[in-house]
């Protein structure tokens, strides 16, 4: 591995982790689209800042580049305190604006201008480390890794000073307010953090890949972890590890690393969208599946329970039109009673336990007194078997 | 370039009446599929699905190694399709909200479809060129052809919104409602998506992937400003979409260095703008000049009220008062008092003032008669 190489994965997994801080709290306040416009809209305040520092990492570029970002944040709003449109319009309709502005800025200029905007928007990483920082003649190192460096150091410390007024007021705005800690200033200060990371990185791994190092290891996190700190820690490892292998896959296909990292984030985020454990798509269908059933077997009981003096109505043949379910459902849910001890079946006769009994009881009381959610506790007592 | 120069050209050239013909009829789809999109709060839904569709493009070339736009649009539909259902997905089976699951497709489709194009990049067969004008459009690469493909689906569109038209409607303002009276929504909810995708799939083209979702979303959005109806709506956004569309085409065909899809989209967004200050009902001006309007006549109705009160105390109602008394009532000033005697409510002579029965009458209504309260 050459010295450019490491580099490369370095400045990846730098970009990794400063996306993720601010990108977990984003994804938390359902705000990951600004990342997309502020991504998009700081194009023209990059092209204004090249016109006038010619220097695509200059720090006058990057700031005048967060400005238009944060800019595009204070549009958004205010169109979206019009209430002329819905919200998600407003996001809609400012960024592409700003970035058509942008488009034709470069292209007025094209000719005396060096700057693309694919570079922009895709960025290009291979090059990042021929940028060195060149200090009194010595070698720095790449300017990019020194740029996300210090981007990272000052979100990590704000991160510490402030973590626990940004977790209340991101879970909690209501209390925050009312804790005194100004919604406003927190809301802009992540929407700045956001800003200059974006355009922090935007030089060295293009704006694509910004977006999705803020929102998919940020959302892949969040589908394994509820505790703040460990979905702050989950996403920058998963960032981390999505660049480093996705570094070595544009290796062997020889292609795009920006792309080649966000396929890999892509297939991470897949893997655990369908077999998280509890919050996963196979899980969260197996669970419903298993609440259907159970929902079924209560009103099977309580049907029961209903008629204890009746026994047509406890016929086991004529149990199936009196509910109205279907063959398969219908013998599920008895089976499931039957393994459970909830019934008995006497010459096709269905009645209930002593057991079955006693949960249609408690059943009904947490029924007719509105506390249903107490019902799913009670079927941690009673069950042998789940649905 | 003058103007007339270039009306006749638009007559006599083919490529610029080509263009001008697609951007307008591209407008007119986007505006019309678009103020669904809007109505359904999906608005963003066309930035992610246009993102979405390059992964589609790429593999349509890796299959068929040669630049056709039919396969390229069937292979930006699919993926275009596979990103709106996986959106669905996301958003129904997990905690994560519409915003995280849209910028996640967005952003890993994208950095897909980009993988897939430097890698075709790299490829032996050179015959890639034209695959990069999918990112920022290029409305000069338009054939006949593809106006008459775009002509032809926006007909198709066109009827099937008829054919369930109330349907539609109501799924769009009443999903619940819909659906117990028996409207399949799920599949009413799939046709407009469908729709959706494929209007975004034939824009791809012309203004690229980026400015796709202000191409569906501005006519829509400055449409909603002049009406509540939908039917209205959607005409005004095609006629806003396709007016954007020619006067774009226009612009940029007769400056040097404008490419076609930013133009079309600022003057997309010149409408939207337009729409927002100057609509009657609903725009920022007439809002408020009503507003204004609305707290003059309570402050007017504030001192009146105030003047009833002191006035009948006394038995002559006319009775003369001193107008310094009411100098520190909140709400009066020497113009309220010169509308009130306008309106003929009091009469002042020198420094005293005097209900008239006139304004005695109406101030003892004024609390009465809500419907009194928006008089003149």
């Amino acid at each position: 591995m050459s010295s450019a190489q490491l580099e490369i994965q370095l400045i990846a997994s730098l970009v990794a982790i400063a996306c993720a801080i601010p990108g977990t709290f984003l994804v938390l306040r359902k705000m990951a689209l600004i990342t997309d416009a502020i991504s998009h809209a700081i194009l023209p305040g990059i092209v204004l800042g090249f016109f006038i520092t010619e220097d695509l990492s200059s720090p006058l570029l990057i700031l005048l580049a967060a400005l238009s970002g944060v800019l595009t944040v204070i549009l958004v709003e205010f169109i979206q305190k019009t209430k002329l449109v819905k919200e998600d319009t407003a996001i809609g309709l400012v960024f592409p604006v700003l970035f058509s502005i942008g488009v034709i800025l470069i292209a007025q200029h094209a000719n005396d201008v060096h700057l693309d905007v694919d570079a922009v928007l895709v960025g290009e990483l291979a090059f990042a480390p021929f940028d060195r920082l060149l200090l009194y003649q010595t070698d720095m190192g790449p300017k990019a890794l020194w740029i996300i460096g210090s981007i990272l150091l000052i979100t990590l410390g704000l991160l510490i000073t402030f973590f626990k007024e940004l977790k209340i007021s991101t879970f909690d705005a209501g209390l925050a307010a009312a804790l005194g800690l100004s919604p406003v200033v927190m809301h802009y200060g992540l929407m700045t953090i956001a800003s200059i990371t974006t355009v922090g990185a935007f030089d060295a791994v293009g704006a694509i890949l910004v977006i999705a190092f803020m929102i998919a290891p940020a959302a892949t996190a969040y589908l394994l972890t509820n505790d703040l700190k460990k979905m702050l820690f989950l996403a920058a490892i998963l960032g981390v590890i999505a660049a480093i292998s996705g570094y070595w896959l544009a290796h062997e296909l020889d292609a795009s690393i920006a792309g080649a990292i966000t396929t890999v984030l892509g297939l991470i985020f897949l893997a655990v969208y369908l077999f998280a454990p509890q919050k996963g798509y196979f899980s969260v269908r197996y669970r419903q599946r298993q609440q259907r059933i159970e929902v079924s077997l209560l009103t099977f009981l309580l049907h029961l329970g209903n008629h204890t003096d009746n026994t047509s109505e406890r016929h086991l043949q004529h149990l199936y039109e009196h509910i109205n379910w279907q063959k398969v459902r219908a013998k599920s849910v008895v089976n499931l009673a039957l393994k459970n001890n909830m019934i008995q079946i006497d010459q096709d006769i269905i009645s209930l336990t002593e057991k079955g009994h006693s949960f249609t009881k408690e059943a009904i009381d947490y029924i007719v007194t509105n506390k249903n959610a107490e019902i799913e506790n009670m079927k941690d007592r009673f069950f042998l078997f789940r649905g | 370039m003058r103007l007339y120069e270039y009306i006749e050209l638009v007559f006599t050239d083919y490529t610029l009446r080509t263009i001008t013909l697609g951007t307008a009829v591209l407008g007119a789809i986007c505006g019309m599929l678009g103020s669904f999109a809007v109505l359904r709060k999906q608005s963003l839904l066309g930035d992610a699905i246009s993102h979405a569709a390059l992964p589609g493009i790429a593999i349509a070339f890796l299959i068929t190694e040669t630049k056709n736009s039919n396969a390229f649009l069937l292979g930006a539909l699919i993926s275009g399709l596979i990103g709106s259902f996986w959106i669905r997905g996301i958003i129904t089976k997990t905690k994560l909200k519409s915003d995280t699951a849209l910028g996640l497709i967005l952003s890993l489709f994208f950095g897909f479809g980009m993988l897939l194009l430097t890698y075709i990049q790299k490829m032996p067969n050179a015959n890639q060129a034209g695959l990069e004008n999918y990112l920022f459009g290029q409305a000069a690469t338009l054939l006949a052809s593809d106006v008459w493909m775009m002509a032809i689906i926006t007909g198709i569109c066109f009827c099937v919104l008829l054919l369930f038209w109330k349907e539609l409607k109501l799924s769009v303002f009443d999903a619940d409602y819909a659906k117990t009276l028996g409207f399949n929504t799920q599949f009413l909810d799939i046709l407009i998506t469908a729709f959706i995708v494929i209007a975004i799939v034939l824009g791809l083209q012309t203004v690229g992937v980026v400015l796709m979702s202000a191409m569906l979303l501005a006519p829509a959005a400055a449409a909603r400003q002049w009406t509540n109806s939908l039917a209205i709506m959607i005409t005004l956004a095609a006629i806003f979409g396709a007016t954007s569309g020619v006067v774009g085409t226009a612009i940029s065909a007769t400056h040097e260095h404008l490419s076609t899809g930013p133009v079309i989209v600022l003057i997309a967004a010149v409408f939207v703008g337009i729409s927002f200050i100057a609509s009657p009902s609903r725009g920022l001006l007439f809002r408020e000049i009503r507003f204004r309007k609305n707290r003059n006549d309570l402050q007017l109705h504030k001192t009146l009220s105030f003047m009833y009160n002191i006035a009948k105390d006394h038995e002559d109602i006319t009775h003369p008062h001193a107008i310094k008394i009411l100098n520190n009532f909140q709400g009066f000033t020497k113009r309220s008092l010169q509308k009130l005697e306008d309106k003929n409510y009091v009469s002042i002579q020198g420094t005293m003032w005097s209900l008239t029965p006139e304004g005695y009458q109406t101030a003892a209504n004024l609390y009465n008669q809500l419907s009194h309260i928006n008089d003149e």
